[in-house]
């Protein structure tokens, strides 16, 4: 139902609209909002749809083999090119399968589109064959949800779905549509007509709290920028004034897994990732700075460790699109509401204009200091001959990626491999890297990965994943043989669900339950089993070869990389503590193993 | 281990944010009067574990297909501020008011109660909800049902009078709040 007001104004415009029927005003809508691409899977409640994509050629359907592959299919679509992706499923357990996908693109603020079928309204509430509530069900983990009763409303609510899915924070939204809606026929009000002024964040920031941020940064004596996904979801400029910014200044900048990317990591100032697997540099300035500037990042808890103890001496600037993140966890001391990029635009404005400078002397003990922590060389592992360590891999990927003249795109699984992907290859470019950081999904690599090639069919995509994670959503390698995708999936193989493993021989008397991969496939097999390319390296000096054959193949290629077992990722901060009492893999006996 | 009982600082979740001074706050929020917009709101309560205390909703601008719901809720001024935002982020809602925060306010409840009795205990009911200006909504040879406006301490104290009278029932509304003045909310 929608209001009177918003009724007269629609009806005034209504006269100007095409009749159609609901299945078309959605293949309409897509074509409105510059759509080209969607991931789904058909069925019963929603073929009017199919049959109207069936008799079109400008949205092509990507037909994935899993409804939680296309939704982070649609994910690594929308990561990797700054659109927003779409879903398209059917009811009941094409619905309930989103859900992950739902989830974790609300987590890491990602727009998607996800049109669900539903049983015909007649049947709603009956439980009817694959119905489910899924408004119900999905209002927890979305940004909005619809359920359209009316064909009339249909064309509205698209283009306001598509508006609040890429707006302010940006966040997955669900249509649920169901199937006699799909049927009716309505009038279609086009996206120019539409009214979707209803929701409007906040996205200019307050100019007199730039001023004063400035001020703060200007006067820092141990600075540091710590930035997140905000700064991405921002696009390309947000990064690119960030680096200009953070260059002027001289400041050192680090960031959260969301935020790789943001800051070139071939930079001096960059010092890697912060948090629980972030480097010692990056954490132990966080403790010790006196003004943190932290830009679109939320403070989690897999960041701040200990809150009592999180960086005790600083000014905190925090600048936020979302007012809920502000003070959530951390009190801050300049809030600032705003989108990223705008707030760095200001802000890079700001110290042009009034000609500010560091104060030099400050910062360069600061320096310093950070080189001193630098020095202790916290992602140094003791490599073997016989053994493929797993950092020794990526360090050789990231060899001959340095070479590649394509546009190299990586997406992980989650996991150990997730923290490795994330300490050992280098993040250059923003949109360049897909990771499922807030909600930790396994098996979100591979269909990520697809939907990334999907977006970029000249760049290298790779999905770094685990032996466990990957088994998660593997139908999608027919996907990828499906529309000739030459994606390639490198897996740190060591048999055990590694960071669980991890944290049971840390923090659990190192009693391994049910962290074993029992019974694996033989990776090379199934590979080519689907139709692609199988590969494997069972010693370091066979690896070389096998990432430069791997990096020539045209087709999805899997390459089963079989690394040490028992290998643990450090450095890490036991959760619980401070940012100060990290742990390096050197002294990884000192770890409490009493914490639990 | 885990060591239950034990001090918490063993979680891998640290500790948490231990008792902390817990405070009361009527919101006032302006929603659109859409299906699913109370399973929202009341979604975000249960989600996010925040307390709530009384939760009125109705149409209030026919015209405008807008609700306002009066919420009362309980927490750590850091919980309610989070509350206060995390009502904002949600589509259909339009505006949220910390009454509380905000200054001078007015809150009024409906009760209505039902005392059954007879000879001295009726009389003495009859007595007492004069006193507190309920009005007699309904009548039989042994029972009365009263009804009584006011804050919800007022309410409060009317039924814990009621009680020994022979009190059967009680249906209240939950509080309603405007702000005080020429200003609007």
């Amino acid at each position: 139902m929608i209001s009177a007001v918003k009724e007269k104004a629609l009806a005034a415009k209504t006269s100007k609209t095409k009749k159609m029927s609901g299945a078309e005003m959605v293949i309409e809508a897509l074509v409105e909002q510059g759509i080209d691409t969607i991931f789904g899977y058909p069925g019963g409640a929603v073929l009017p749809i199919y049959d109207a994509l069936f008799q079109q050629n400008k949205v092509k359907h990507i037909l994935c083999r899993h409804e939680q592959g296309a939704a982070h299919a649609a994910e690594g679509y929308a990561r990797s090119t700054g659109k927003t992706g779409v879903v398209l499923v059917t009811s009941g357990p094409g619905a309930t399968n989103a859900v992950t996908g739902l989830t974790d693109a609300l987590l890491d603020s990602i727009p998607l589109v996800c049109i669900t079928g539903q049983v015909p309204t007649f049947l709603i509430g009956n439980d009817a064959f694959q119905e489910a509530d899924t408004t119900g069900i999905t209002r927890p983990c979305t940004k909005h949800n619809y359920l359209v009763k009316d064909v009339n409303d249909l064309s509205n609510i698209l283009h306001e779905a598509f508006h609040i899915s890429g707006s302010g924070r940006p966040g997955p939204v669900v249509i649920d549509l169901p199937k006699d809606v799909q049927f009716a026929e309505g009038n279609y009000i086009n996206k120019a007509n539409a009214i979707t002024h209803m929701y409007q964040p906040q996205t200019e920031p307050d100019m007199m709290a730039i001023e004063e941020a400035v001020r703060l940064i200007a006067n820092a004596k141990k600075p540091i920028f710590y930035t997140g996904g905000g700064v991405i979801n921002a696009g390309p400029k947000a990064s690119k004034d960030l680096t200009e910014f953070v260059k002027k200044t001289g400041h050192p900048i680090t960031s959260t897994l969301m935020g790789l990317g943001a800051f070139p990591a071939h930079e001096e100032q960059w010092l890697g990732m912060l948090g629980m697997h972030g480097t010692y540099e990056a954490n132990w300035a966080m403790h010790d700075c006196d003004v943190m500037v932290c830009i679109g990042a939320r403070f989690d808890d897999r960041i701040t460790g200990d809150i009592a103890k999180f960086s005790p001496k600083s000014k905190k600037i925090h600048i936020d699109i979302d007012p809920s993140s502000i003070n959530k966890i951390v009190s801050v001391d300049l809030p600032i509401v705003a989108d990223a990029g705008s707030a760095i635009t200001a802000m890079l404005k700001i110290w042009k204009d009034k000609k500010y400078k560091v104060n030099q002397d400050a910062l360069n003990r600061w320096w310093s200091k950070i080189d001193e922590w630098r020095s202790v060389n916290c992602l140094s592992y003791k490599n073997s001959d016989t053994i493929i360590k797993p950092q020794f891999a990526l360090e050789r990927l990231r060899h001959h990626l340095s070479k590649q003249k394509k546009d190299v795109f990586i997406t992980t699984e989650v996991g150990q491999h997730q923290m490795w992907a994330a300490q050992f290859l280098p993040f250059d470019k923003p949109n360049h890297w897909m990771t499922s950081g807030g909600l930790g999904t396994m098996g979100y690599g591979l269909p990520a990965a697809i939907g990334t090639q999907l977006g970029n069919p000249d760049g290298l995509v790779i999905d770094v994943a685990g032996e466990a994670s990957i088994l998660m959503n593997i139908q999608e390698m027919s996907t990828a043989v499906q529309y000739n995708l030459p994606v390639k999936i490198f897996i740190l193989n060591n048999q055990w669900m590694g960071m669980v493993r991890q944290w049971q021989e840390l923090l659990h008397g190192e009693r391994y339950s049910q962290s074993y991969t029992e019974s694996l496939p033989d990776f090379v097999k199934l590979a080519e089993a689907y139709g692609g390319v199988g590969l494997r390296a069972d010693t370091p000096d066979e690896l070389d070869g096998v990432i430069e054959q791997m990096l020539k193949t045209d087709k999805v290629t899997i390459v089963d990389v079989r690394t040490c077992q028992s290998e643990n990722c450090f450095p890490m901060i036991p959760s619980g503590k401070a940012h100060n009492e990290m742990i390096l893999a050197a002294d990884a006996d000192k770890f409490d193993k009493k914490l639990v | 281990m885990v060591v239950k009982g034990k001090k918490q600082s063993i979680s891998v979740y640290g500790d948490g944010p231990g008792d902390r001074a817990i405070e009361r706050h009527t919101l006032s929020v302006l929603v659109d009067n859409e299906p699913g917009v109370l399973a929202r709101v009341i979604g975000l309560f249960s989600g996010r574990g925040y307390n709530i205390e009384s939760l009125t909703v109705a149409e209030t601008n026919k015209e405008l297909n807008q609700s306002r719901m009066t919420i009362i809720a309980v927490g750590t001024p850091a919980v309610i501020d989070q509350i206060r935002h995390q009502l904002e982020r949600l589509v259909p809602v339009h505006r949220v008011n910390d009454l509380t925060e905000e200054g001078d306010h007015v809150e009024r409840e409906l009760a209505l109660v039902k005392v059954v009795g007879t000879d001295e205990k009726r009389i003495e009911a009859l007595r007492s909800a004069n006193i507190f200006r309920a009005r007699v909504v309904d009548s039989t040879q042994e029972s009365f049902v009263f009804e009584v406006t006011g804050s919800a301490d007022k309410v409060n104290a009317f039924i814990d009078l009621m009680i020994p009278l022979g009190m059967v029932n009680v249906s209240r509304t939950g509080s309603a709040a405007i702000s005080r003045g020429p200003d609007k909310m």
